[in-house]
């Protein structure tokens, strides 16, 4: 540090005062709790890959234990339980469909494709997929 | 003349341990700003109240302050908006405050100046070669991003950098981003070193409140995914075809 012309300055240390940072920070306002639910869903995503992969497994056990597994599918509890998981997977594909076209920059020559078509670029690739999955198990079952 | 009270944050070092709320009754005319009100106190009521203001106009960043919890530019919020009272006024969060609604920004200033916002060139072309020129589709690439302010209004709706100050925040990556894109520039390397460290652009989680209360539109939230993907897009190009340089 360069030394004080002047022997009798003493440098300012401003007293700072700063904010303690609430635990419920995230309840400030609704865009934080959307953010923050829209992160919690991806334990729902977790969730149903897993059981997609025991699903896989279980059908590698032969038929009786695929049959349990139906059976345990099947029972109003869990019913309901996956319909609330669809809620927050449908809840978690949006929020981060709606956000591509912030992150992704497509060009086609010196031509910018525009954030609409980015994003309904998505949304149909996200319908084609799901119905291709669709038609697969019903042209297995 | 209509009146309404507003609720200003005040510290006084010197005197207190704790920040207080001062409330004054303020007469307003339609078109009058928050900083209108708070240049009204500063002038008419209590000349002790501090903060930072200069040109009124939305264009010099300095008057940023939270108004009733958000984010905003004073000189370009109407009191009108704001209503009906109690206004209350406080200093950009997530920053330390010196004294009233002043608050300490030097660690954007050293975060700013790490991701070098300016263009580097490995070789400068001798002047009598001319310009740089660029052609409109290349200012467009940056041109979003150079209307950055310095305001810190992003920093202050980032709860990312109110947890963990040392992440470098949303206004440097958008500055950074800025000079990677136009097309003078050849110092995206150097701010990727800066920017691919633990402080840089991963500690972004996509709130995307930066983007929602930036006053010129610059878009730090897209600025940083953007960065997040050419990083992603690096390091698989960098593994898949390590002899071919970007």
């Amino acid at each position: 540090m360069a030394k004080a012309l002047n022997a009798g300055y003493k440098r300012h240390y401003p007293k700072w005062h700063r904010e303690r940072v609430p635990i419920f920070w995230w309840l400030r306002s609704a865009s934080y709790v959307k953010f923050m639910f829209r992160e919690l869903t991806s334990l729902f995503v977790a969730y149903a890959a897993g059981l997609l992969l025991v699903q896989a497994w279980v059908l590698g056990q032969g038929a009786a234990a695929h049959a349990r597994l139906l059976n345990w599918l099947s029972h109003p509890a869990v019913v309901t339980w996956h319909v609330i998981l669809l809620a927050t997977l449908l809840f978690h594909t949006v929020t981060w469909l709606n956000l591509t076209p912030q992150a992704l920059v497509l060009r086609l020559g010196r031509w910018r494709v525009p954030k609409t078509v980015v994003w309904a670029g998505h949304y149909a690739a996200w319908l084609v997929l799901s119905l291709v999955i669709v038609c697969l198990f019903v042209g297995v079952a | 003349m209509k009146s309404v009270a507003v609720e200003v944050l005040r510290y006084r070092p010197e005197t207190e341990a704790e920040p207080s709320f001062d409330v004054f009754d303020v007469p307003y005319e339609d078109n009058w700003m928050i900083l209108d009100a708070i240049n009204h106190i500063k002038d008419q009521v209590d000349g002790t109240l501090s903060y930072r203001w200069a040109c009124r106009m939305g264009v010099c960043g300095s008057c940023g302050m939270m108004v009733n919890g958000k984010p905003v530019l004073t000189c370009a919020t109407y009191v009108e908006d704001v209503l009906p009272g109690p206004v209350r006024v406080e200093p950009l969060r997530g920053f330390p405050v010196v004294r009233d609604l002043v608050t300490d920004i030097q660690d954007f200033m050293v975060k700013l100046q790490r991701v070098k916002p300016w263009i580097i060139r490995e070789e400068e072309k001798p002047l009598a070669e001319g310009e740089y020129l660029q052609t409109p589709e290349e200012l467009e690439d940056y041109k979003q991003y150079s209307m950055c302010i310095n305001c810190m209004l992003c920093y202050a709706a980032c709860p990312i950098y109110e947890l963990d100050p040392e992440f470098i925040g949303p206004a440097a990556i958008a500055l950074a981003q800025r000079y990677n894109l136009d097309s003078r520039d050849q110092g995206r390397e150097e701010r990727m070193d800066v920017l691919s460290q633990h402080d840089g652009m991963w500690g972004c989680t996509f709130v995307g409140d930066c983007s929602v209360v930036c006053p010129k539109k610059v878009d730090p939230a897209g600025a940083i995914q953007r960065y997040k993907l050419d990083a992603t897009v690096d390091w698989f190009q960098s593994v898949l075809m390590p002899w071919r340089k970007r």
